[in-house]
């Protein structure tokens, strides 16, 4: 028996939250005693098929197929499950990602294996087989008992440190293929930024909201951005407006994020904004209205106006780095 | 071509959530229950591709899984502009038993686009539409954030970790859908709850399905520590204090 991780990479290289991945099914298996096995899709370079036994998979398994340049969850699917019949693997863990969420239902049915989604800690017992998640959109969590032979997991982003754990490492290259039957969607069109901080991979995150008072105001935030090497994200009636893309909307119908540090600058901390980013490590307010319900989920705050406040933080950002 | 939104049916998303029977149970008390905001997003794209005529779409139904007790929430949608309503009749267990449920019954009666939410607000799941998919056999894209109908043949984008596809897919097809499908969810205009009343809701028995997980029991978060406050004037001194207290940088 084996805890079977699906790697992703991003431009050929293995994604931060592959290695979160891999951490965190080490300690799963620990507690199964079991090994765990990283299954990897797609082009990644020759350099990086190792790096998973760092954190303690034993087996990488890539499977190269030219054919298979974008997702397709029927493709995916039987790709994963054969790899997972043939290992025998009684727990299955993918990201609670874009591709996690279009695949592991999908593998939850084929593999006829129960599924909790979003976790975010080890599971609570193994024998039953316990896991604690999030539910009501943060407000609250729940114990789920998955009762099926085989168990699937998606691990929420940042939820779980990198932890290493080097192991002695075999990589097969599986010359598995996707079945031409099942590939039946055809992506015409790809935009992909480049070289910028995945928000959901962000380590800090710097997030505007309509306090900002216009898209002409941002220059100082995104300064603050560049300085610590942080993602930038807004509230949705800032995306709503235009004022900056749509992808970088935070919240409940937003990205769900879990940074070590979110700046929430001109947030009033609705509970749909909350959702997405109630389980960042520290959260900092930046509000003019000291009553507003940030602060409740702020560990540090500033009550004032965010446009006189951004470039003293820029300033003293900048005065340490340059030390 | 026809197109089916399922729908779940959640606490209004401002709820404050409390748990009774010794945290084993929700309690229902004053809950206001809603569409689940994808679902209603997806309800309104729907509405508006029948309402271009070039899309050709005849109908658009809405699924529930669910006791009679949702019917509110199915007549909202139907006020809202569905065509008509399919229920089954069950207090599903898990996702499982609601993609399942929703599986026979789509068997012997299919729709050309079957739209799910990414998630459910209340068990934050985002595990029914593909399961549904796998199912049904069916080719699913997901976190789809617009869908079009070019030709006759279903377009859709899908929001990828740093960027966006352009996806083409034969129907029948699943989409689960995310931000974007639609701008502003529709409300239900006067007209629309008036002929609501009279739209059919067709109801089916539940077949026996066994959920795969069951939940054990709740638990509130713990509360966080008193928020910290730095005097605007001094504001460098946060920088100070995140670098060697939180020491997150
Ligand atoms: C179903 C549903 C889903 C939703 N999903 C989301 C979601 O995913 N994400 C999301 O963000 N919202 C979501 N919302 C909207 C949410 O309810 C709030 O309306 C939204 O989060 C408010 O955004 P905001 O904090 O930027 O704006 P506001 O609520 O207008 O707050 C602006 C804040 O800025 C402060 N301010 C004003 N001027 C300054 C200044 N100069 N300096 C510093 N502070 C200043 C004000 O005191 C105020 O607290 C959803 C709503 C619904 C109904
Ligand atoms: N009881 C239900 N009846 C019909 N559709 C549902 C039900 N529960 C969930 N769904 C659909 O599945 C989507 C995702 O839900 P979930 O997988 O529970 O997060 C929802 O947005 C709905 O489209």
């Amino acid at each position: 028996m084996s805890v079977l991780v699906f790697l992703e990479n991003w431009d050929g290289r293995f994604k931060k939250l592959s290695f979160e991945l891999v951490s965190y099914a080490s300690k799963v298996a620990e507690m199964l005693g079991e090994e765990v096995v990283a299954l990897s899709i797609g082009q990644v370079d020759a350099s990086e098929l190792e790096k998973p036994a760092l954190y303690g998979a034993s087996k990488i398994v890539s499977i190269e197929d030219g054919n298979l340049k974008a997702v397709d969850e029927q493709a995916y699917t039987a790709l994963i499950a054969g790899t997972a019949n043939q290992l025998g693997a009684g727990v299955v863990i993918l990201s609670n990602n874009n591709n996690g969420k279009s695949l592991a239902p999908r593998l939850s049915v084929r593999l006829k294996a129960g599924i909790a989604s979003g976790v975010s800690r080890l599971p609570v017992s193994v024998n039953p087989f316990v896991v604690y998640k999030k539910v009501y959109s943060g407000k609250a969590f729940s114990n789920v008992e998955i009762k099926t032979p085989v168990k699937i997991l998606t691990l929420a982003q940042n939820s779980f440190e990198l932890i290493e754990n080097p192991k002695p490492v075999v990589i097969e290259k599986s010359t598995a293929q996707a079945d031409a039957q099942l590939l039946k969607t055809r992506v015409t069109e790809v935009e992909k930024q480049t070289g910028k901080i995945l928000l959901t991979d962000a380590d800090i995150v710097v997030s505007g909201g309509r306090g900002m008072r216009s898209a002409d105001n941002w220059g100082p935030l995104l300064e603050m951005a560049e300085l610590l090497g942080a993602a930038t994200a807004c509230s949705r009636p800032v995306s709503d407006e235009g004022w900056r893309p749509h992808g970088e909307h935070t919240g409940q119908t937003g990205k769900i994020i879990a940074p070590n540090l979110y700046f929430a600058i001109g947030i009033s901390g609705a509970i749909q904004h909350l959702a997405g980013i109630s389980s960042s490590k520290y959260i900092v307010a930046i509000n003019t209205d000291k009553d507003a319900p940030i602060f409740e989920a702020a560990q540090y705050g500033i009550v004032g106006d965010a446009l006189k406040v951004l470039p003293k933080l820029v300033e003293k950002l900048r005065e340490v780095k340059s030390k | 071509m026809k197109i089916l939104v399922c729908i779940s049916n959640v606490p209004d998303t401002t709820t404050k959530v409390k748990f009774v029977d010794d945290l084993r149970k929700l309690d229902v008390n004053g809950i206001q229950w809603v569409i689940n905001p994808w679902d209603e997003l997806a309800l309104t794209r729907a509405l508006e591709l029948k309402e271009d005529a070039s899309n050709a779409v005849q109908t658009v139904t809405v699924a529930h899984v669910g006791p009679a007790s949702a019917e509110p929430t199915i007549r909202k949608a139907l006020a809202i502009g569905a065509d008509d309503a399919i229920r089954v009749n069950t207090d599903p267990e898990d996702a499982y038993v609601v993609a399942a449920q929703l599986a026979e019954v789509l068997k012997a009666d299919p729709y050309d686009i079957v739209l799910c939410g990414i998630e459910s607000s209340d068990h934050n799941g985002s595990t029914v539409g593909g399961m549904l998919a796998e199912m049904l056999e069916y080719p699913s894209v997901s976190c789809v954030s617009s869908l079009r109908i070019e030709n006759g043949q279903p377009v859709v984008s899908r929001e990828i970790d740093g960027g966006k596809e352009t996806v083409s897919v034969p129907a029948p097809f699943v989409a689960v859908v995310q931000k974007g499908i639609a701008k502003e969810p529709r409300i239900a205009a006067m007209r629309g709850i008036m002929s609501a009343r009279t739209k059919p809701i067709r109801v089916f028995e539940p077949k026996a399905i066994e959920g795969l997980t069951g939940v054990t029991g709740y638990e509130m978060p713990k509360p966080r520590a008193a928020c910290k406050y730095v005097d605007a004037d001094n504001a460098g001194q946060l920088i100070e204090l995140l670098q060697n207290e939180a020491r997150v940088f």
